[in-house]
């Protein structure tokens, strides 16, 4: 079995990698800059020795994406540490947006809600103790601004997708 | 000891999703006693009170439902869930978010501990050692394998087509077949009925794979296939052009040019029209109300042959159908939309929305006094589908006026039945062949 598993490994491993593929696919263009601003988000998960596939994690609770940690063979060529360190700078810049976006949303929603009671006069916690909120029309008044502040960003993130689709599928 | 946890969780949630639980415990009894009993012997083992005991039971038996289903952040979304997530909904609502690790290492944590339990927690003698060790066995728990295995594709590959859209698809094409005039052909119909099946299938795909990171952060997408790394976006797009290329094919020659015309103009439209436009302009919903009217034209055009005034009549009639459908279905959805950048008229032009949707219930009575007219159905067609007509009219009113949570649930809902039952209606009315719209009466 021991010696069985090397040669099927070879065998199995490219189309291992080719089907197990990490839930996003897009690779950045500014990803340099990026990762210098982006904060670590190296989990302390280390997959077993045995395992030949990518493995992929719970949401995280920033970004709401899911890690994947990348499997790198031993006979890996130039081509695919290339693909697979795009991978990875794709991830983390695609975490990073998130992460910074739902970060944003819920700041400047907490903001809104707090401004709101403030001009009506209310606390913002009940007399049960529970967070006073807003009905879904007045938060409706929030979801448009928020939208409509952040159509730029989303427009270019988007732009920034699709272009780099095509970079990725080229080095696949 | 087998009781309790009964009891408790019961007490905890009421009606039915107790039941759920309830059931679902005494299955976690059947199948697993063993941990049980090891749970009892590490208790006894740390000395720990009987609340934190008591605790750690609620735990163990929260986690069942947390193992069957994503874990939830937020509050559940309108549209139809399986019951299985709303029971572990309704218990995250019974609990806050502070997050406090517990020391058996061989306890898999799941809920998140209310004030209450806090309380009794920090009151028990915890051992802070182990804490770390919890914590990253029960993170390394929730890391799965990026393998494959074939017992799960069929499921798999189910979701990631929209195996219920699908469906849902092709019974308007079959209407839009059977309304037809014509004799029915049942090979030429299978062939339309497997093609856009297939067609179907290959845009879900597609769409999906477009949308992962947007489909992450939204409650009702983020348990789909490439969000969870169920299957690879490489299977995924190959899997969509396996059932394009066959399915357009299929259609092409198996029924008619046309058909598999109309067939590939509609992935098209729905990959590369609707799915990018939904972030940029709320124009998104015409396209995709177009996407929606395609497949019953698409079924009279395999049974005629050509793109006659029948065929856009049935096609107007889906086309208008899709406003109160989704616009009530996106009212609920509108913090999603926000935070996800995603351009819908409920969240841009509320008022819009509201207007567009009973616009177009008031079209469809419309409608369907038109089909008569172009000599598709009887004139009792008109007739027998205006309570229906009237209430969806109605209910498109209380959306338009209350513009609240609930009345835009109820037209979503009663879009859902409306839809096959006026097509039915259509289709007991279907007129004869021979009969002429003069009289309006059916012969024979």
């Amino acid at each position: 079995m021991a010696a069985l598993r090397p040669r099927r490994r070879a065998l199995v491993s490219p189309l291992c990698r080719a089907f197990s593929g990490p839930g996003c696919q897009l690779a950045p263009e500014r990803a340099g800059e990026r990762r210098d601003t982006a904060p670590s988000r190296v989990s302390g998960f280390c997959p077993p020795r045995k395992s030949c596939h990518d493995w992929i994690g719970p949401p995280d609770k920033h970004s709401n994406l899911r890690p994947v940690h990348f499997y790198v063979p031993e006979n890996e060529s130039p081509l695919e540490q290339k693909l697979r360190k795009l991978r990875q700078e794709t991830q983390e810049w695609n975490q990073q947006f998130w992460a910074n976006q739902n970060l944003t949303f819920c700041r400047e929603k907490e903001e809104f809600i707090r401004s709101r009671l403030k001009a009506k006069g209310l606390e913002l916690r009940t007399g049960s103790g529970q967070k006073a909120t807003l009905d879904a029309e007045e938060m409706a008044d929030f979801y448009k601004e928020f939208l409509s502040k952040n159509f730029q960003k989303h427009l270019c993130y988007n732009r920034l997708t699709a272009d780099a689709e095509g970079a990725v599928e080229s080095e696949n | 000891m087998a009781a309790s946890p009964h009891t408790l969780s019961s007490r905890l949630l009421t009606g039915w999703v107790g039941g759920c639980v309830w059931y679902l415990e005494g299955r976690a009894m059947q199948e697993s006693p063993r941990e049980f009993i090891r749970l009892f012997r590490s208790v006894r083992k740390q000395w720990m009170t009987f609340q934190h005991f008591t605790f750690l039971r609620r735990m163990y038996v929260t986690q069942l439902n947390r193992s069957l289903n994503q874990q939830v952040k937020r509050k559940p979304e309108p549209t139809v869930s399986p019951f299985l997530e709303r029971s572990s909904l309704a218990q995250a609502k019974a609990e806050t978010c502070a997050m406090r690790p517990l020391p058996p290492p061989h306890l898999p944590l799941a809920r998140k501990p209310n004030d209450k339990e806090l309380l009794e927690l920090e009151s028990a003698s915890v051992i802070e050692g182990s804490l770390d060790v919890g914590r990253e066995t029960k993170e390394e728990k929730q890391w799965k394998e990026m393998k494959l295995h074939l017992d799960d594709l069929p499921g798999i590959l189910a979701r990631l087509s929209k195996i219920k859209l699908t469906a849902l698809v092709v019974s308007t094409t079959s209407a839009g077949f059977a309304l037809a005039p014509g004799p029915f052909d049942l090979p030429c119909f299978l062939l339309t009925f497997v093609g856009t099946g297939l067609a179907s299938c290959a845009a879900n795909s597609i769409n999906q794979f477009f949308e992962v990171p947007f489909d992450s952060n939204m409650n009702r997408t983020k348990n789909r296939p490439l969000v969870r790394g169920q299957i690879s976006p490489l299977l995924a797009v190959s899997f969509a052009t396996c059932c394009a290329v066959p399915g357009v094919a299929l259609l092409t020659w198996g029924v008619n040019p046309l058909t598999g015309a109309l067939g590939v103009f509609n992935i098209f439209l729905y990959t590369c029209c609707y799915t990018p436009l939904k972030k940029i302009s709320i124009a998104n919903t015409w396209v995709g109300a177009v996407v929606g009217a395609i497949p019953p034209v698409m079924g009279w055009t395999a049974a005629t042959g050509s793109l006659d005034a029948g065929a856009f009549l049935l096609g107007g009639i889906l086309y208008s159908w899709q406003f109160p459908h989704f616009n009530a279905l996106s009212w609920g959805l509108r913090e999603d939309y926000s935070r996800g950048g995603y351009c819908m008229m409920s969240v841009t032009h509320p008022a819009l929305c509201r207007r567009v949707a009973l616009r177009h219930c008031l079209a469809l009575i419309g409608l369907s006094a038109a089909a008569p007219v172009l000599d598709v159905t009887t004139w009792t067609f008109p007739a027998i589908s205006l309570p229906i007509n009237l209430y969806i009219s109605y209910l498109g009113f209380r959306f338009y006026v209350d513009a609240d949570r609930k009345s835009s649930r109820k037209l979503f809902f009663c879009s859902l039945w409306h839809l096959p039952l006026f097509l039915l209606l259509m289709l007991t009315c279907k007129r004869p062949p021979g009969a002429t719209c003069a009289g309006g009466e059916p012969r024979g």
